[in-house]
C-alpha cells in the first residue's frame, strides 16, 4: 500500500500561496527527492506533511489513514520521523543522552521512572548500534552543541532514526557541509535506503546527492509541482532546465 | 567532573547536613537557622526541578509554598490534627491547586508564562490577606504550635527539642530530594531534560510536551508545598507573605546563586541566601540590597553560580 499520499495539498499565508495544489505518493521503500528554487514551498510543504500547520485545502494520508487531525506528535508516534533544516538537537547533552533520550521513547518509555536491568541493557545497545552507525562512538561523551556541524547533523538523522520511523523526512541534510561530510551523510542515507528498506523523503540542494540517491525526483516551483520522474527524466526534462537548472546556472 | 567526584560530592552535602546542628552555633549560627536552610533548600530544589531541569521559569512557587504552609496550619489550628495528617492536608491542597493552575497555564511559554505564575500567586496572597476570619490576614495565622510526633514506641518531641525538629526536617528533606533524583535519572526525568535543551526536537521524538511540562509543574509544586508545611511548623506561624511574590523571586534567586544547572546549586544559593539574610539583618534593615549585590555580581561574573565556579575548577 502506498506508505504517503498527499491529495491537492495547499497552503495560504494571507494572499501568499505557499503550496499549491500539490499532489505527492511515497511508496514503501521508496526513496524521493523534493528539489527546487529557494521559496518554491519545499520546507513548507514538509511542514503540512509533519503537522506544523494544517493545510488550506487537500489530504495527507498515512498508510491510508486521513492524518490531518493528528498533532505533530502523534504522526510521530505513527512512524514520521523528520530533521530541520537548522539542526535541532539537545546541545547540552551528551551524544549518549540525545540517542538514549530519542531510544527510550521510541521504546515506549518516556512516562517510566525505574528502568529494570533488562531494558537498560537493551537501550544502551540501541544506543551503541546507532553510534557505530554515524562513527560518533568516539565522541559518545562529547556534548552534541561541542561537535562539528557535520557530526550534529548526522547525530540528529540518528536521533529520527532512534524513533524505527516508517517515513524519514530529511530537510536538506547536507547544507552547509563540506565535501567528505557530504560524502558521508549521502553514504548513511544510500545505506539505511538500500539495507533497511527504509522509506525516504529528502528535501535537498546538492544535485549530485539528489541525482545519485532518488528513485524519484519531484520538482517544484513557485508552490506547484513543474516535474515530476525518475533522475534520467527529470535530467533531460526542458520544463525543469528552462524554470530551474537555467535559472541556477544563470 | 567524573562519577567518583559526584559521588564525594554527595557524601560531603549529606554529611554537612547531618552535622549542622553542632557546628552551626561555632560559626556564629543556631539550629533554627540551620532548619531554615534545609526548608529553604527543599523550596529551592524543588523550584529548580522546573526551571533547571525543564527550563520552565516560574515566578509564583510561592503560592503553593503558602498553600502548603497554610493548609498545614489550618489543620492544626482548627482540625486539632496531629503534625504529619497537617502536612498531608497542606501539600493535597497545594498539589491540587497546582494541577488546576498548571492545566491552564502549561501553554504559555517564556515570559507569558512567569507573568501568568505570577499573577495566579497573587490571588491567594489576597485571599491570605483579606480573608482575616479564617486566615488571620495580615497578622498571620497564630494560635498553634507544631505537635509532638506519637511514633507508637517513642514520642518525637519536635516542639520542645530544637534538634529533634531539625532531624524531622532533614529526614523530610532526604526523602523528597531522593525522589527528585530518582525522577531525574530516569526516561521521564529525561523527556523533561529534552524539552528544556530543545522543544521541537523533543516534540519530534513524539513527546507530548505539554504533558510532560505539566507533571514537572505539579511535581515541583508538590515539593515545595512540603517546604511550605516545615516553613510554617518551624515557625509556629503562617502569614501572607509566605504567598507573596517576592518569595517566589527569593526562590529564583537561590536556585540561580547557587548553580541551576546543578543538583544541589539551589541548596548552596539557599543556605547563603538564609545565611547572609539572618546575619546582615541583625545589623541593617536593608538586608536585601547586600544579597541583591551578591546576586548581581555572581550573575555578572559566574553565570552558572557558585558551583558552577567550583566546578569549573575542578574541571581544569
Amino acid at each position: 500500500m502506498t506508505l504517503l499520499q498527499v491529495r491537492n495539498a495547499s497552503r495560504h499565508f494571507g494572499s501568499l500561496i505557499a503550496v499549491d495544489d500539490v499532489s505527492l505518493t511515497v511508496e514503501p521503500g521508496e526513496l524521493r527527492a523534493i528539489i527546487g528554487p529557494n521559496g518554491a514551498g519545499k520546507t513548507t510543504f514538509f511542514n503540512l506533511i509533519s503537522g506544523f500547520f494544517k493545510p488550506t485545502s487537500g489530504a495527507i494520508l498515512f498508510d491510508g489513514e486521513d492524518i490531518g487531525a493528528l498533532t505533530c506528535e502523534q504522526r510521530v508516534q505513527r512512524g514520521m520521523a523528520r530533521t530541520f533544516q537548522v539542526t535541532e538537537i539537545f546541545p547540552e547533552l551528551s551524544v549518549a543522552d540525545n540517542l538514549r533520550i530519542a531510544a527510550e521513547v521510541a521504546a515506549g518509555l518516556r512516562m517510566k521512572i525505574w528502568l529494570g536491568g533488562a531494558i537498560r541493557r537493551e537501550i544502551d545497545a540501541r544506543v551503541d548500534e546507532l553510534l557505530s552507525m554515524g562513527n560518533l562512538t568516539d565522541k559518545k561523551d562529547k556534548l552534541v552543541g561541542a561537535l562539528s556541524h557535520g557530526d550534529q547533523r548526522a547525530a540528529e538523522i540518528l536521533m529520527a532514526l532512534a524513533l524505527r520511523p516508517r517515513l524519514l523526512m530529511l530537510d536538506e541534510p547536507t547544507a552547509g557541509m563540506g565535501d567528505q561530510e557530504t560524502y558521508d551523510i549521502a553514504r548513511l542515507i544510500r545505506r539505511l535506503h538500500k539495507q533497511e528498506r527504509l522509506s525516504v523523503l529528502l528535501i535537498e540542494h546538492d544535485m549530485r546527492v539528489v541525482f545519485n540517491l532518488a528513485d524519484r525526483i519531484t520538482v517544484l516551483a513557485q508552490g506547484r509541482v513543474l516535474a515530476e520522474g525518475t533522475p534520467d527524466e527529470i535530467a533531460r526534462s526542458e520544463t525543469v532546465q528552462a524554470a530551474y537548472l537555467g535559472k541556477a546556472a544563470a | 567532573m567524573n562519577k567518583a567526584q559526584r559521588r564525594a560530592f554527595d557524601i560531603a552535602v549529606w554529611a554537612l547536613l547531618l552535622t549542622m546542628p553542632y557546628w552551626m552555633g561555632a560559626i556564629g549560627g543556631y539550629t533554627e537557622l540551620a532548619t531554615r536552610i534545609v526548608v529553604m533548600g527543599l523550596a529551592a530544589m524543588s523550584l529548580n526541578f522546573l526551571l533547571g531541569f525543564t527550563g520552565v521559569l516560574s515566578f509564583g512557587h510561592a503560592a503553593y509554598f503558602g498553600l502548603g504552609a497554610y493548609g498545614t496550619a489550618m489543620a492544626i489550628k482548627y482540625l486539632a490534627q496531629g503534625t504529619l495528617l497537617s502536612m498531608a492536608a497542606g501539600i493535597v491542597i497545594a498539589t491540587i491547586a497546582a494541577a488546576i493552575i498548571g492545566a491552564l497555564i502549561v501553554r504559555r511559554r517564556g515570559v507569558y508564562f512567569a507573568m501568568v505564575t505570577i499573577a495566579f500567586g497573587q490571588v491567594f496572597y489576597f485571599i491570605a490577606f483579606r480573608w482575616n476570619v479564617v486566615t488571620g490576614g495580615d497578622d498571620g495565622l497564630t494560635g498553634w504550635h507544631r505537635m509532638p510526633i506519637d511514633l507508637g514506641l517513642a514520642n518525637l518531641d519536635i516542639f520542645g527539642n530544637d534538634k529533634a525538629f531539625y532531624y524531622f526536617a532533614l529526614v523530610i528533606f532526604a526523602i523528597c530530594v531522593a525522589i527528585m533524583a530518582m525522577l531525574l535519572n530516569s526516561p521521564f526525568g529525561r523527556t523533561l531534560l529534552a524539552i528544556r535543551e530543545n522543544e521541537r526536537r523533543a516534540r519530534f521524538l513524539g513527546i507530548p510536551i505539554e504533558r510532560h511540562i505539566w507533571l514537572s509543574f505539579v511535581i515541583s509544586c508538590l515539593f515545595v508545598s512540603v517546604a511550605g508545611t516545615l516553613y510554617a511548623l518551624l515557625n509556629n506561624f503562617t502569614d501572607p507573605r509566605a504567598l507573596r511574590f517576592d518569595l517566589s523571586g527569593n526562590f529564583v534567586i537561590m536556585a540561580v546563586l547557587g548553580g541551576m544547572r546543578f543538583f544541589w546549586g539551589p541548596l548552596i544559593g539557599a543556605a547563603i541566601f538564609v545565611a547572609l539574610q539572618d546575619y546582615i539583618s541583625s545589623h541593617t534593615e536593608n538586608w536585601m540590597s547586600a544579597i541583591g549585590l551578591v546576586f548581581v555580581l555572581v550573575v555578572l561574573f559566574f553565570p552558572r553560580g557558585v558551583l558552577g565556579i567550583l566546578r569549573g575548577r575542578s574541571a581544569e
